[in-house]
């Protein structure tokens, strides 16, 4: 379990993220979803170590997460940011490689190759593995990154915004991949989602920020709920059941 | 680009630049010790191979180091700064210690070598608008500022012509006891390669390298160390040569992408086998004379450039 404890963080006087405490289960997906500006990116970077918060602690499993040696939490933690690493030229499976570089320095043992083997199989990469990253589509790109993710082979995967610039189709797939890496694998996955009606779908438990702030807390059935979702977008927005999917319509609200 | 074809032609080129010359010397004549040709071969020809290699391949190294931590592919010791950076240096040790020995100079380049690429990854740092061709402009600039204020105090203290000696790289003048500096790059080589894998970590971006455990400002700062001391020899010893680590590791990245444990090796060949290409034309075009490395390098170089950007943005 991830337990977040009293997190607050300022850019300048003005703060970002206050005074929050959540708790992350194993074994769910956690989505964080909020309006722009509400802090969600900023409080992944802090759960993860890219940033350092200003004061409050993140406990990893009991453990204080600043008394982790860095090698050691990026066994623990793994985190993929929505920045583009478009100018690197490597190929899908000198990237996935490179998920073992905590454990082996980039000097790959028999070990490692054969995880970076089942990451690239699991993500259905096999038959473009030697292909460079700056030659595939968005989708691809992002699948690539999963795989080395999870052939670093941590217990709790974070990703701020995985869907940027994903198209219908690949967003999809982006989240059932997520989904099955919580069923299969038993990984526990924290994502910063726009569009609540993937949360929704997706996820078990959601929350939602709002100007550095938790304004809710809970399972998805609790806070995909007309009256949760106006505290947190200021928005009406009608929920309707369907096929067990509970689909916000916020287009025309 | 692969290395059966990099060895082959280091070594034919090898062999070529040892037996071209003012002075015609055949294998035959080596077998005799006393003979002036082998006083020459040892004393003139190997010396200049030997820092044409090592000054080929630091550079190129240098150049892909640095366009692998500035995350830019048009940065290298030309367009960051660090060459001019390093002839200031060269003055101010002149200006300071008057008879300033090979290794104070040495001393003095490296640190304001270290002091100037450092002080353009902190401008980069601060520049909000990155795009790929503005920031080596911005570093030409920087370079130029520098390069002036070397100028300004070369001219007060009347040592211009001497600064000029470090401007343009020549090889013609290497002889036994003048570059055995250059050899510095060997253990530099291999740190370099040691740590291939961070570096090429560390050019995935901060966030990235922190995901790995990577403790990335530390990489940072090892390779702009060895840049700094692969530079500062280089130009102490032969002098600035231009574009050279520029334009090899971007050739060698279209074709093998950017792991620079897989790369590291190639643009060091590479880079060695275009500067002894370049060095012997430059030798036998005007035979007996000699046009300078830089002009050569900075000709060929130039065209190669606009070749690659002309080339589409694709890989820069």
């Amino acid at each position: 379990m991830i337990q977040v404890r009293e997190l607050t963080k300022f850019y300048g006087k003005k703060q970002v993220v206050g005074n929050v405490s959540v708790n992350i289960q194993r074994g769910q997906i956690t989505s964080f979803i909020g309006p722009n500006g509400a802090g969600k990116s900023t409080l992944l970077s802090m759960v993860s170590r890219l940033l350092d918060a200003d004061t409050g602690d993140v406990l990893i499993d009991q453990t204080n997460s600043k008394k982790m040696k860095s090698n050691d939490f990026s066994k623990r933690v793994s985190i993929l940011k929505q920045s583009n690493y478009m100018n690197v030229r490597l190929t899908i499976r000198e990237l996935v490689s490179f998920g073992r570089f905590p454990y082996s320095k980039g000097r790959l043992n028999d070990e490692d190759e054969k995880m970076v083997d089942q990451a690239i199989e699991y993500m259905n990469l096999k038959d473009m593995e030697d292909i460079y990253l700056d030659e595939l589509s968005g989708g691809q790109r992002q699948r690539a990154f999963i795989a080395m993710v999870i052939a670093q082979d941590t217990d709790y995967v974070l990703l701020d915004e995985p869907l940027n610039n994903l198209d219908m189709k690949h967003s999809v797939q982006i989240m059932k991949i997520l989904r099955r890496l919580v069923d299969e694998l038993g990984k526990t996955v924290v994502i910063v989602l726009h569009d609540i009606n993937f949360a929704s779908v997706y996820s078990d438990r959601i929350v939602a920020l709002k100007n550095g702030l938790v304004v809710k807390d809970g399972t998805t059935e609790e806070i995909i709920q007309s009256d949760s979702l106006k505290e947190i977008y200021d928005m009406d927005i009608p929920i309707q059941q369907m096929n067990n999917c509970r689909i916000c319509v916020y287009f025309n609200s | 680009m692969k290395k059966r074809y990099l060895i082959p032609a280091l070594i034919i080129l090898s062999f070529v630049s040892l037996f071209v010359g003012v002075s015609s010397i055949s294998l035959m004549d080596l077998f005799d010790f006393q003979s002036e040709e082998t006083q020459i071969f040892l004393i003139s020809r190997l010396p200049r191979l030997v820092a044409i290699l090592l000054a080929g391949a630091g550079m190129s190294m240098a150049g892909l180091i640095m366009q692998q931590l500035s995350r830019n592919k048009f940065v290298s010791p030309t367009t960051a700064g660090t060459l001019d950076a390093t002839r200031l240096g060269i003055l101010v040790s002149m200006l300071l210690f008057a008879n300033a020995s090979m290794i104070e100079k040495m001393a003095v380049a490296f640190a304001f070598a270290l002091a100037g690429t450092f002080l353009f990854m902190q401008i980069l740092n601060r520049i909000k608008f990155k795009d790929a061709i503005f920031i080596p402009l911005v570093g030409l600039m920087f370079g130029n500022i520098l390069s002036s204020v070397t100028t300004f105090f070369a001219y007060r203290a009347d040592v211009i012509q001497n600064m000029s000696a470090w401007l343009q790289g020549d090889f013609s003048m290497i002889m036994k006891g003048s570059y055995e500096l250059l050899y510095i790059s060997v253990p530099v080589f291999i740190v370099a390669y040691i740590y291939a894998n961070r570096f090429t970590v560390a050019g995935m971006g901060e966030d990235f390298s922190k995901n790995l455990g990577l403790k990335y400002r530390s990489i940072v700062n090892i390779g702009l160390t060895l840049v700094a001391l692969i530079t500062a020899t280089v130009v102490l010893t032969v002098g600035v040569i231009p574009f050279l680590g520029l334009i090899i590791p971007n050739i060698i990245s279209i074709f093998k992408g950017d792991h620079l444990q897989k790369t590291l090796p190639h643009t060091a060949m590479l880079g060695a086998i275009f500067l002894l290409l370049c060095d012997i034309l430059g030798r036998v075009l005007i035979f007996p004379y000699e046009i300078s490395i830089s002009l050569m390098v900075g000709v060929i170089g130039s065209f190669i450039f606009l070749f690659l950007l002309f080339r589409g943005r694709a890989y820069a």
